[in-house]
């Protein structure tokens, strides 16, 4: 039996003129880890942007438990139950370690799991740097403001753009440990990687895309190094 | 001790200049936005005290408790229908509406109301006076900078310990992640400019009761917020009141030498802060 939490269905995005998807279909089954893995420019944060609202879709287009929610702005599908960790990480400068935390709940707390004391359990050494600015952490310290923040809404779906990037590997094995509780509190995950390798470890399901269109979907065992090299940098001539 | 007199004086009219600058570097500091219309807006808010005045026989200083929530809607009103529609990376746009708007309420004042000084009376108050020491303050320029202390206070405290502050702050760093928080941006400004308009009814409460106004007025002190704002450093309400204090203290200075150089005085204070400063005196860390 599937119980899909996101449903994506021939969803198409453009910036101006430029079509940068070209019918996307995906579906995160309830309790999934789903890794996106794609060269640079593949089209994986334009959809995540397409599925967060900040990007405009046809309403059909993404349904969260059944609903469609394309149409709906970054506000109401974070409201709805989705948010993001985005590529970048984006914390506000003007805001202390702790703000940038608590603001994830500005405007839903969900089920409430995750509370700040939730968040400082689960990446301890931000309790210690709580009234920095967040943006005078170290990169991976900032990978988990970002992660707490999103966390904080208590969303159904999060979605972790490139949290691995530019940080060092160490780092990211901390980061990536967090993972299980983040499971167990009851979200389903898409991460978004170029790292491969990374990828296939945290994920149960596995899609790769290409020039805005997914060009391989599998389980981690199921896919052979070449399918994966094939569908992540073309068929080679 | 007549210089201690004169700084003093000094220091007081600037409460009037960072009650006038306040509204304006909140609307900065939040969406980069320069509102040419905000000493306009200030005198609209005057001759709404004044209209409450007349028909309700009330004092000015209840008569702004009436005037303040109609400015609050105002402001909303104002960037919920026009300033959101044309903020965008390009500044051009919305320093053009907001020309425009300075013309349009100039204008409309002018037709309601006349090219007629008015004052806002409030009584004995006004005459009054206190022993400070060596010299003597009266007691309307003493509230009028009390209030500014009070109102850059508050507003600090909005910005700096409130949910509405965080989402102020977050919005101004980064409005489309703030997005991504559930924050409105454009509900957000609104709320900002209705909290400016707040405070230049504030201002124009002082303003009327210390001097004459007419419709034609607004661009003049539209200057001197806009000195004090640059002063102090973009985005810093302390740095505004500073700011207001400096032109405040310089003018008064000015006018003890000469009384036609109190204009001049204050606008050449502002050039030689932005000589040694461009960024003012308190910029903020990370604009
Ligand atoms: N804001 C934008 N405006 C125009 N084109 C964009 C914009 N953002 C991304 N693109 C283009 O869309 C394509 C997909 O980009 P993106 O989704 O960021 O890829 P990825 O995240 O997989 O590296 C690329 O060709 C990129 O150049
Ligand atoms: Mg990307």
């Amino acid at each position: 039996m599937t119980d899909a939490v996101l449903s994506i269905r021939n969803l198409t995005a453009f910036y101006g003129d430029f079509q940068a998807l070209f019918g996307v279909d995906l579906t995160l089954q309830r309790g999934q880890a789903l890794a996106i893995i794609g060269a640079n420019g593949a089209g994986k944060s334009t959809l995540m942007r397409a599925i967060t609202g900040i990007l405009s879709s046809p309403a059909e287009a993404i349904q969260l438990n059944g609903r469609p929610i394309g149409a709906l702005s970054a506000p109401e599908v974070l409201e709805a139950g989705i948010s993001m960790v985005p590529e970048g990480r984006r914390l506000f400068p003007s805001l202390t370690v702790e703000e940038n935390i608590l603001i994830g709940a500005h405007s839903r707390t969900g089920n409430g799991y995750w509370t700040l004391e939730a968040i400082y359990d689960l990446f301890p050494i931000l309790k210690e740097c709580r009234h920095n600015p967040g943006t005078a952490l170290s990169g991976g310290q900032q990978q988990m403001v970002a992660i707490g923040r999103a966390l904080m809404s208590n969303p159904d779906v999060l979605l972790c753009d490139e949290i691995s990037l530019g940080l060092a590997p160490v780092i990211i094995r901390d980061i990536y440990a967090s993972f299980p509780r983040i499971r167990e509190s009851g979200a389903s995950v898409i991460v978004v990687e170029q790292d491969i390798g990374q990828a296939l470890k945290v994920a149960d399901h596995v899609c790769c895309m290409m020039e805005g269109r997914i060009t391989l979907s599998g389980a981690p065992g199921e896919l052979s190094r070449d399918a994966i090299h094939d569908a992540y940098f073309g068929v080679s001539a | 001790m007549i210089w201690v007199d004169t700084i003093v004086q000094g220091i007081l009219l600037g409460g009037l200049y960072a009650l006038f600058a306040a509204g304006l570097s909140l609307v900065f500091g939040i969406m980069r936005l320069v509102n040419l219309a905000h000493g306009d807006l200030i005198v609209l808010a005057a001759f709404l005290i004044l209209t409450v005045v007349n028909l309700l026989g009330l004092n000015p200083f209840v008569a702004a408790l009436i005037a303040a929530p109609v400015m609050f809607a105002v402001g909303w009103l104002l960037q919920s229908y026009v300033l959101n529609r044309v903020l965008g990376d390009d500044i051009l746009p919305p320093l053009l509406v907001t020309f425009g708007l300075s013309v349009v309420i100039q204008n409309g004042l002018l037709e309601s109301f006349s090219a007629d000084s008015q004052k806002l009376s409030a009584g004995p108050i006004e005459a009054a006076s206190l022993p400070l020491g060596p010299i003597t303050v009266g007691v309307m320029p003493l509230l009028t900078l009390i209030s500014a202390v009070v109102v850059i206070f508050a507003l600090n405290q909005l910005f700096y310990r409130t949910k509405l502050g965080q989402a102020f702050r977050a919005t101004s760093d980064d409005a489309v992640t703030a997005g991504l928080m559930g924050i409105r941006p454009r509900n957000v400004f609104a709320i900002a400019t209705g909290i400016a308009m707040v405070v230049a009814t504030i201002a124009a409460l002082y303003l009327g009761i210390r001097a004459n106004f007419d419709p034609s007025i607004g661009p003049a002190r539209l200057i001197y917020a806009f000195e004090a704002v640059i002063i102090g450093g973009l985005g810093s309400l302390w740095g505004t009141l500073a700011g207001g204090i400096l032109i405040g203290v310089a003018q008064a200075l000015g006018a003890a030498v000469n009384p036609e150089w109190q204009i001049l005085a204050g606008h050449i204070a502002f050039v030689i802060v932005l000589l040694i400063r461009p960024r003012g005196l308190f910029p903020r860390a990370n604009d």
